[in-house]
């Protein structure tokens, strides 16, 4: 049985594509077989985020236009055996994707025996982005504590619970969950940031995970490496919390709570 | 928070502001969800048609479709001016 999520969000720049590299590699390195799909035609981004840009030679759109068998345009991840990139067409538009040919490829992952098919949508809320929410089983909604992330979250949701092939067929919709990025919990202590519950208040929806602000990221980012194989950062453990909660394990929330500072920062500021 | 820091001005708790007025917009943004797209469109030209007869405010039509159980209701309520204008509310405008 192979199980469809949709990484999206509405608002860009949030962390869909991070998310999505991150728990694609999390589900992975548990044994699962893996493909993860970007589906931001004409902005691809999932390649260099995995790191693995400069092995690209056929995407998703040739996929579906018959140019190349889907094996073909499988990249096969260099640190996991059961993980696969399906790179998004970098010159094509966003009307070379159909629901045709997205339900045949995912058909075809299934038949391969794929465990889990990760979409990473793109940002807004036009073809891409409904293509890749259309076939999903689960949403992580990937969300910034902050008011426009909130709100297109919102949005989103409303498309979730409408606009998939769960919705139209009447069985129940897609489960749904909230995945908070970028929280610092210094400043939600401090009251200039919402904090989980808060945000948790105003969707209405279960918390996968949280994931706290961390220069790693960046640094992941810049080498290519998703940052939950970064397994010292708090980010990269958050990830990998997610993903165990993502495979029914119960686990605590961590990195809610602001760290102490030491009495030299507390007179001399910082 | 250091040594010198009661000398600036406190910000408010902008974090509680923000969970207001998301509450709110969220709120209303869910309650228009599902609505016919037609809706903002019908709503000018009820307007248009409305205005012809009486001078009504812009915002004094109120236009919403709910569901009860199997059937859909348009409501639609329009107040009007406490005082008919000049042109009156029989006769049409000399438009």
């Amino acid at each position: 049985m192979t199980e469809i999520i949709v990484v999206t969000s509405g608002k860009g720049g949030v962390g869909k594509t991070t998310t999505s590299a991150s728990l694609a590699v999390g589900l992975a390195k548990r044994g699962k077989k893996v493909a993860v799909i970007d589906f931001d035609v004409g902005l691809r981004n999932l390649d260099l985020i995995m790191g693995c840009e400069r092995r690209v030679v056929y995407d998703f759109v040739n996929v579906i236009q018959g140019e190349c068998t889907l094996k073909q345009a499988l990249i096969k991840d260099k640190r996991l055996e059961s993980l696969y990139v399906l790179a998004a067409s970098q010159t094509r538009d966003k009307d070379a994707l159909s629901k045709e040919g997205v339900e045949r490829v995912l058909t075809e992952l299934a038949e391969d025996g794929f465990d889990y098919v990760i979409c990473d949508s793109p940002a807004g809320i036009e073809k891409g982005a409904a293509l890749a929410m259309y076939f999903a089983d689960r949403a992580i909604v990937v969300v910034n504590p902050e008011v426009s992330s909130v709100r297109d979250s919102d949005r989103i949701l409303g498309l979730l619970a409408s606009k998939t092939r769960r919705a139209e067929l009447g069985n129940g919709g897609i489960e749904q969950y909230l995945l908070l990025t970028r929280y610092n919990p210094e400043r939600v202590a401090g009251g200039d940031m919402m904090g989980l519950g808060d945000v948790k208040d105003i969707l209405g929806i279960d918390v996968l995970g949280v994931i706290p602000e961390s220069p790693c990221v960046l640094t992941a980012s810049n080498a290519g490496v998703p940052v939950i194989l970064d397994g010292e950062s708090a980010a990269g453990q958050a990830y990998d919390d997610a993903v165990a909660r993502l495979c029914g394990e119960q686990r605590p929330m961590r990195f809610l709570d602001a760290q102490k500072k030491g009495i030299f920062a507390r007179i001399f500021g910082s | 928070m250091g040594l010198f820091d009661f000398l600036r001005a406190r910000p408010k708790n902008t974090a509680a502001m923000a969970t207001e007025r998301l509450r709110i917009i969220v709120a209303q943004e869910r309650s228009q969800r599902g609505a016919p797209d037609y809706l903002p469109l019908l709503r000018r030209e009820l307007l248009e048609v409305i205005k012809k007869y009486v001078n009504v405010n812009p915002d004094a039509i109120d236009i919403h479709v709910e569901r009860e159980g199997d059937s859909e209701v348009l409501e639609l309520s329009v107040a009007l001016p406490e005082k008919p204008n000049a042109s009156g509310a029989t006769a049409p405008a000399n438009a």
